[in-house]
């Protein structure tokens, strides 16, 4: 079983953060791994636990912090990182970030085919969920996305997908693109020594001339939507907070009313 | 004017109120056209899409195959070829049909937008990031856009004037896929308004400890539904649908009411762009006091007796 999870550098969701010229200013103190993917690494260290064989890769695109990103998965116990980091990445849209890791995706299934890419459900800074089917159509492999469950059976991989009208199961032949949500497992911590093993764990670095790539097909040029304006949102004004001292109850009754909302 | 395209959701083949909402603002960017993915609308469904100005009603006739996100794409494909925007509403399901629809149009997409104009020939839309602490303006450079709007974000209206909501029928020409839907099992449709809909959510979290009688109380008394917190959900006090937050539904109504909630990153991530926030909670420290207009320290099984007893007796008066 070969496995490649994305995983993404997000900024921490509780410190500052800000936008420089539309796009997000990080700092490497302040970003992890988007909690979301610890998921996927989970799902492909099982599968890879439960094959009894098998290879794991962590992949992620972004700057020079965006290591920590590898760096946290190897932790947790994947076997090969690796980072795309190039300048002219920068700026780029779902599609171009897709193009980016298709193609490192087919550098890596020429070594040896994968089975399987596995990404979180979302990123937890724009929570957009739509890289894992951009993903898919640029590798033109199935699309097995919002896995509540997964199992691999042979040359087909099959999931539970809870949507709002039906729990559909979704079955399609390997190699797929599938996406894991926050109910698909329970992440692993990663152990003393792994963290100490990670550490002499080598990260492979490509760029985009490695994989072949165009730096005008990506990146800032080629997104087909550009931020013109982000800023923060503003604090509520009039916020009250009382404390119950018997009338708490009337107090909140009484502000519905008045806003007209009771 | 040029074609703006909505795809229509409906229940059980009833149309949804953000569809509506959906065709309201599809009025200010163009001429609306409805797409309806699905049997055949009955005549006062599709009517009903005219009242909003839908001045056709473009069906596909598909069944339960256009589940798949490479199917329902191929069909939006179908039926919006001359549309220079397609409007969908923001959720999951869609967010991978929009996706699809990009890379066979070459359209640029936007999703979780609470708002779409035209400015300079460009739609550009609104969004909040970050757990919605930052607003962020989109432009959308290409010709064609496709936008997925979050329910709640435009209010309804009528058209002025109806739009003729012509019945006119797709040829459904569908590629196969490469995914197979191998079982289905229905959920049953929630009483009362859908979550992501609801004007008025009000949510319990473990300062319930598993008891939501109360907060379906109020709910009730507010007309509004019922929500829960990720810690609720992964105890089992209630069902994963009812989830509020990043990895649940995300929701916009006028008043959110948040009882026995501290407020984690992941819960507000998906309720902090509610018009009104009430919070009632035992620790004076829970951070959902950051962003409430107005909450109460305290128990809730005191404080929301006494407010529902009060709404009553107001209402009564």
């Amino acid at each position: 079983m070969r496995i490649l999870v994305t995983v993404k550098f997000v900024p921490d969701l509780q410190s500052q953060r800000s936008f420089t010229e539309g796009a997000v200013t990080r700092t490497g103190d302040d970003g992890t791994m988007n909690e979301l993917d610890e998921n996927a690494v989970e799902a492909a260290l099982q599968l890879k636990e439960a094959a009894g064989e098998g290879e794991v890769y962590a992949l992620t695109v972004g700057g020079d912090d965006a290591v920590a990103a590898v760096r946290k998965a190897l932790q947790l116990g994947v076997d090969h990182a690796v980072h795309v980091s190039d300048a002219a990445v920068a700026g780029s849209d779902v599609f171009g970030t897709a193009k980016v890791i298709a193609a490192a995706v087919e550098k890596i299934n020429d070594e040896a085919p994968l089975d399987l890419v596995i990404t979180g459900m979302a990123a937890l800074d724009g929570l957009t969920s739509m890289l894992p089917t951009a993903l898919a159509a640029e590798l033109d492999w199935a699309q097995l996305t919002l896995a509540s469950g997964l199992t691999v059976d042979g040359s087909t991989a099959t999931i539970v997908r809870h949507l709002p009208d039906a729990h559909e199961t979704v079955s399609a032949s390997l190699p797929a693109v599938v996406s894991v949500t926050d109910e698909a497992n329970k992440p692993r911590y990663p152990n003393f020594k792994l963290i100490m093993a990670a550490r002499s764990k080598p990260v492979t670095t490509w760029t985009l001339a490695d994989l072949g790539i165009a730096p005008e097909s990506v990146g800032a040029g080629a997104a087909r939507t550009v931020v013109v304006d982000a800023s923060p949102r503003p604090p509520k004004e009039d916020r009250t907070v009382v404390t119950d001292t018997g009338e708490g109850g009337v107090a909140l009754a009484d502000f519905l009313i008045e806003r007209g909302l009771a | 004017m040029s074609t703006v395209a909505v795809l229509v959701e409906a229940r059980e083949g009833v149309v949804t109120q953000p569809t509506f909402e959906a065709l309201t603002l599809a009025r200010t960017l163009g001429t609306p056209v409805a797409v309806w993915i699905g049997e055949e609308p009955a005549a006062a469904e599709a009517a009903s899409l005219g009242v909003y100005g839908a001045e056709e009603v473009r069906v596909v006739a598909v069944g339960d195959e256009a589940r798949l996100p490479a199917k329902a794409a191929a069909a939006l494909a179908d039926a919006t070829g001359d549309a220079a925007v397609v409007l969908m509403i923001s959720n999951f399901v869609n967010k991978e049909v929009a996706t699809r629809l990009a890379l066979a149009t070459g359209a640029g997409v936007v999703v979780d937008a609470a708002g779409a104009e035209l400015v300079d020939g460009h739609v550009e839309t609104m969004q909040t990031v970050f757990a919605a602490t930052w607003n962020v303006r989109t432009r959308i450079a290409t010709d064609k856009a496709i936008v997925g709007i979050r329910p709640n974000t435009t209010q309804a209206v009528p058209a002025e004037t109806p739009g003729a909501a012509i019945v006119v029928g797709v040829a459904e020409n569908l590629p196969e896929a490469r995914e197979t839907v191998v079982a289905l099992e229905p959920v049953p449709a929630p009483e009362g308004v859908p979550l992501a809909e609801a004007p008025v959510v009000v949510s319990g979290g473990r300062g319930t400890n598993g008891d939501y009688t109360l907060v379906r109380e109020l709910a009730e008394l507010l007309g509004g539904a019922v929500g829960a917190s990720r810690d609720a959900t992964d105890e089992g006090w209630i069902s994963h649908e009812h989830m509020v937050g990043q990895t649940g539904t995300t929701v916009t109504p006028a008043l959110y009411v948040a009882c026995g909630i501290s407020g984690a990153v992941h819960h507000r991530g998906g309720m902090q762009a509610s018009g009104t926030i009430v919070a009632v909670n035992i620790d004076p420290d829970a951070p959902i006091f950051e962003i409430a207009d107005f909450g109460v320290v305290g128990d809730l099984g005191d404080v929301i007796p006494q407010a529902i007893a009060r709404i009553k007796e107001v209402r009564g008066a």
